[in-house]
């Protein structure tokens, strides 16, 4: 059950010319590259394409030598899709300054508001748990990984407060109790494959959207604001989500091991949210105040994303569909 | 030693803030412990993991009717 970095996951299905063509490059080939400037920008194939780009800087992949982590032919092709999933979330997402007001607009509960923790709470069934679950395992299984990229892009407090953040994320030192790790354990426990990679097939590009939003933002210095502003978002709305999904998953009987990663984020980002805004935020944006409009971006960028993947997801679940793109279903094991 | 003392930040929008591992007395005597770097101590009451902040003590609005709703 414990893997190696060796036991790297296998490549995806390609979902279109251009992910096609990055998974060649991957191989090792060097195929003709087809235009990317006509794929859709939140679409399967340029979704996953960028997605593969960047696994390489977290386990790679087991046919893919680690070193094209850092091959010109990988990194251009992926400054192209990059190039055209920011400029639509540039497009999509309406500009703003003033962080302190959009931080206080994450830390009012919306009563009647209604996403996929809500209706996992009120009614959701077993299996759209458990799809939720893998689909959240692309980002869960290596969590706080692409918020870690940004930590020598910082300087002084907010570079001390993110990390007391990640080395909570981490287990603070005892690796049974890492996140990455209590989210394994609910898997098993949800009769879920906890294998690296092992639900990148079924999830669909607006969940890969989502991870690609971060691994983006962590690996540029030059949005380092935007980062912060993602990381924000998670942090603040985490803690009441988590109590959402806790109550959903004892409505539906699971076990107390199962309920555990979810339950220990609501005590754990009632923190985080503390550190994140007087830690990180207040200090960095005192020294680079210029840095606002991209931690808005962050912030505005996450919540547009993550409303469509809860759309998706609501959208096949109230026809009584599975949200597996391969047509696995989460109602089956 | 003033570098020695415990920090401890009063928020005053929710949580009381812990540097430092805690052990905490309940009024029923029982103790419940933290080794988190930083605890967040509910102060507001509403917490329904006591003594930690689950944050409850947000503001709570009904957007159909843009009003505030109770606790
Ligand atoms: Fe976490
Ligand atoms: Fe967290």
């Amino acid at each position: 059950m414990t893997r190696t970095m060796s036991e790297a996951p296998t490549l995806p299905a390609p979902r279109g010319p251009v992910s096609e063509a990055v998974l060649s490059v991957l191989r090792g080939d060097r195929p003709a590259l087809p235009a990317v400037d006509g794929s859709a920008p939140y679409g399967e194939d340029l979704q996953l394409a960028l997605y593969c780009c960047y696994e390489l800087h977290y386990r790679g992949f087991r046919e893919v030598d680690p070193d094209r982590e850092w091959d010109p032919a990988v990194l251009r092709i992926r400054a192209e899709l990059e190039g055209l999933f920011l400029s639509a979330l540039r497009d999509d997402v309406p500009a703003g300054a003033d962080v302190g007001s959009e931080l206080d607009a994450l830390l009012v509960e919306h009563v009647d508001a209604f996403g996929v923790s809500h209706h996992l709470r009120r009614h959701g069934q077993l299996w759209q748990l458990r799809e939720y679950v893998a689909h959240r395992s692309l980002y869960h299984l290596k969590e706080a990984d692409p918020q870690t990229f940004v930590i020598p892009r910082l300087n002084g407090p907010p570079k001390a407060a993110l990390v007391t953040v990640q080395h909570d994320e981490y287990g603070a030192g005892a690796p049974e109790r890492a996140h990455s790790k209590l989210f394994a354990d609910m898997m098993t426990e949800l009769g879920l494959c906890t294998d690296y990679g092992a639900y990148l097939d079924s999830a669909p590009a607006e969940i890969l959207a989502e991870v690609n939003l971060m691994s983006l933002c962590g690996l540029h210095r030059g949005l380092r604001g935007a980062l912060i502003g993602q990381f924000a978002t998670i942090e603040l709305t985490s803690s009441p989500g988590s109590d959402r999904l806790v109550k959903a998953m004892r409505r539906l009987g699971c076990s107390p091991a199962a309920l555990r990663f979810y339950a220990e984020h609501v005590e754990a980002d009632a923190v985080h949210e503390q550190l994140v805004r007087r830690g990180v935020i207040a200090p960095l944006l005192s020294a680079e105040p210029e840095l606002a409009p991209d931690v808005v971006f962050g912030i505005r960028a996450s919540m547009f994303l993550a409303a469509r993947s809860d759309d998706l997801l609501l959208r096949h679940w109230n026809r009584g569909e599975s949200s597996f793109r391969d047509g696995v279903d989460g109602r089956k094991p | 030693m003033a570098e020695a003392r415990r920090r401890v930040i009063v928020t005053g929008e929710g949580p009381i803030l812990v540097y430092g591992p805690v052990d905490v007395e309940m009024p029923d005597g029982t103790r419940v412990h933290s080794d988190r770097v930083v605890t967040a101590l509910c102060a507001c009451g509403r917490s329904r993991h006591r003594p930690f902040c689950d944050t409850s003590h947000r503001r709570r609005v009904r957007d159909d009717e843009g009003k505030e709703h109770g606790p």
